[in-house]
């Protein structure tokens, strides 16, 4: 059975071209980038290479790139950082929709004497400005807003936010793992302080991401040990994660047009498809500010999970916000902040596209969800019991 | 990606006894839409008040739909007495186990089959005497009581993964924690009750008590265990499957079947293993 990945804001495809120039790095070329030598030396290259490439793609200069271990580590060391910066200062601002690299930190640091505000979101997954700026004080220590959300694919206007925070001598980071080569970014044009990313979401391997660090910012090291990345990260370099991100960073930015139209229009043939052919069905989130690749669609009194495991035979790969596919028994933070109706949250299914999938695989899936949905809405108590409740198409 | 037995898979992907019946004798609901699963079950009884038919229509995972048809299937041809004795442990077992976050489905079931024998009976059902322990999910005090008996449940976390409660916002924790307490507390019944057992009694019980109690918990890991011999109060039994090789079956023996035997069947006896 062929498989139709539709799940890149999970994890994509190593790109093959990415692949092909990583191998070596495993293989003949393991030298240490730190040695004296030139057969380490040349590993030292080539990273220096990948940082100049990742720069370019984001807008930054090469020495503002600190090679991490995911987006994860990112987060961690970017707000971690800045707390240590400004030891003085005890708040904390995020908004509610966040990923949990940053919503379980800041939850947890909630509870080692920090306050914590995290800035509402209304029904379309937009952030409210206002309630953000006046959440803004002296106490403040660091902001992370994410640049977008994972789930809907909303896109937060982080450059006037992070322009609030400045004027407040605020230190402002945005999470841009879903961002990053989907997204035109340039940070030499924004008030922006640090931003993290992370490989597997444009092609590169598992295993590597990186931290944006505004020259000038202060920065202690999440990772302390050796000299690497300038002493800002101790740790032996992940060599051919490194390269294999800097090779993925190039090919981003070659394909940003092509994420902008061809990627959208298959997102937008695969959203309207789907409306159009499925009753009670409604899109969660603004439809204007959003990622091309991603679309989260709702279906009304079914349940996401049972979706997934039959879109799953026929080898279709989605995910869900739905309680029992998000580890807890409620369904995805997202969805509850935008305060989706419970009839529609558990029913809710993310679809994220990428360069690699081609119309034929929309179509086939435009062709199975009809089925898929009416199977389950034959089984359950909800469907047709009020045929009066109709949702908003 | 839940570990789901083919059993479930198939109970999912072709559901048996899907409906609701027309004039049925009993009907009982579960759950609600915003707890993210809900099941109605419905049946009707033949001229010896036997289940003729049962149909179920549930919202949920795919857990929740197997387990649902799972029991309808476990349900027919039975009388309502023998119906009323069908645990949620029968209705995981009949479908080879359920991955333990995922043994609130078959709770939901249980709970609807009191509800449903309940309704035939113009009766309320058990859980509606209970005061609402679990905000978030609407759990009772009763049946997380029932639960943690049924199940031999010790921790806030199998009270969660076996009723949901406590799956929410946590602010129950320390009431599902005082719970666990008082219900563990208890001494059993069944013991004080029996005071002098015959052989045959006795190794009734311990078969019965085997298979209730350990074998599910053994069959998670792979393991199953067998009664060679009763002499005495010495209980012969033999290790079978994953429990044969590991390391930490003889820890298994002592701490874990002997206390649950001693518990349940009487305070005297002594497990032992025997390699046959």
């Amino acid at each position: 059975m062929k498989t139709i990945y539709l799940d890149n804001n999970a994890t994509t495809r190593v790109a093959p071209q990415v692949f092909e120039e990583i191998l070596p790095y495993f293989s003949e070329l393991y030298g240490n980038p730190s040695s004296m030598h030139s057969f380490g030396g040349q590993v030292g290259r080539k990273i220096r290479q990948a940082r100049e490439q990742i720069a370019s793609l984001i807008g930054a200069s090469p020495d503002e790139v600190i090679f991490t271990s995911c987006g994860t580590e990112s987060d961690n060391a970017a707000i971690r950082s800045a707390l240590l910066a400004y030891p003085d200062r005890r708040h904390i601002v995020t908004s509610r929709v966040e990923h949990p690299a940053v919503r379980s930190l800041a939850s947890f640091l909630a509870t080692q004497g920090y306050r914590l505000t995290e800035a509402p979101v209304d029904n379309l997954g937009r952030l409210d400005m206002k309630r953000y700026e006046q959440s803004l004080t002296a106490d403040t220590a660091i902001v992370s807003l994410m640049w977008a959300n994972n789930e809907t694919g909303v896109i937060f206007p982080v450059q006037e936010a992070a322009e609030m925070a400045r004027k407040r001598g605020i230190l402002f980071h945005t999470d841009a793992v879903q961002a990053v080569g989907k997204i035109p970014i340039d940070l030499r044009r924004t008030a922006i302080d640090m931003l993290s990313l992370s490989g597997h979401k444009l092609h590169a391997p598992k295993g590597i991401g990186a931290l944006y660090v505004r020259k000038g910012t202060k920065f202690s090291s999440f990772l302390i040990g050796g000299h690497q990345e300038k002493g800002r990260r101790g740790g032996t370099e992940n060599t051919a994660g490194i390269i294999g991100l800097g090779k993925a960073c190039e090919l981003a930015a070659q394909h940003m047009e092509l994420e902008n139209t061809r990627v959208k229009e298959l997102r937008d043939r695969l959203e309207n498809g789907l409306l159009s052919r499925i009753p009670n069905s409604r899109v969660n989130g603004d439809r204007t500010h959003r990622l091309p690749n991603t679309t989260s669609i709702s279906f009304e009194f079914v349940e996401g999970e049972a979706i997934l495991l039959l879109l799953d035979e026929f080898g279709i790969c989605a995910s869900s916000g739905s309680a029992c596919t998000s580890g807890s028994l409620q369904p995805s933070h997202v969805l509850r902040a935008m305060g989706v109706p419970f009839t529609m949250a558990h029913g809710s299914i993310r679809f994220s596209l990428s360069i690699y999938n081609s119309e034929e695989e929309i179509d086939f899936v435009l062709e199975k969800m009809p089925g898929v949905i009416e199977k389950l809405r034959k089984l359950s108590p909800y469907w047709n019991v009020d045929e009066t409740v109709c949702a908003t198409g | 990606m839940w570990e789901y037995t083919d059993k479930v898979k198939e109970y999912f992907l072709n559901p048996r006894n899907v409906g609701e019946i027309e004039d049925p004798d009993g009907v009982g609901e579960e759950g609600s839409i915003a707890c993210g699963d809900a099941l109605k079950l419905s049946f009707k009884l033949d001229e010896n008040k036997r289940i003729k038919e049962a149909r179920f229509k549930t919202f949920g995972c795919a857990s929740a739909i197997a387990t649902a048809s799972a029991l309808t299937e476990i349900m027919k041809g039975k009388t309502l007495e023998e119906a009323e004795k069908i645990t949620n442990q029968d209705i995981a077992d009949y479908l080879g186990g359920l991955p333990r976050e995922k043994m609130h489905c078959s709770v939901m079931g249980r709970q609807a089959l009191d509800k449903a024998i309940a309704n035939y009976r113009g009766v309320p059902g058990k859980a509606a005497e209970g005061q609402i322990v679990c905000e978030c999910f609407g759990v009772t005090d009763k049946e997380i009581e029932q639960a943690v008996s049924e199940n031999n449940l010790s921790t806030i976390e199998d009270v969660t993964d076996y009723t949901k409660a406590g799956g929410g916002c946590g602010n129950c924790h320390q009431a599902i924690q005082e719970i666990i307490d008082r219900v563990r507390a208890l001494p059993k019944r069944e013991v004080a009750a029996k005071p002098k057992l015959t052989n045959i009694q006795k190794i009734r019980m311990i078969e019965e008590t085997l298979d209730r109690e350990i074998r599910p918990s053994l069959r998670q890991d792979g393991g199953d265990i067998e009664l060679i011999d009763v002499v005495g109060n010495r209980v012969m039994v033999a290790t079978r499957g994953a429990c044969a090789t590991c390391q930490a079956s003889e820890q298994t023996m002592k701490h874990f079947v002997e206390i649950k035997l001693r518990e349940l069947v009487t305070p005297e006896l002594v497990v032992e293993e025997v390699s046959q």
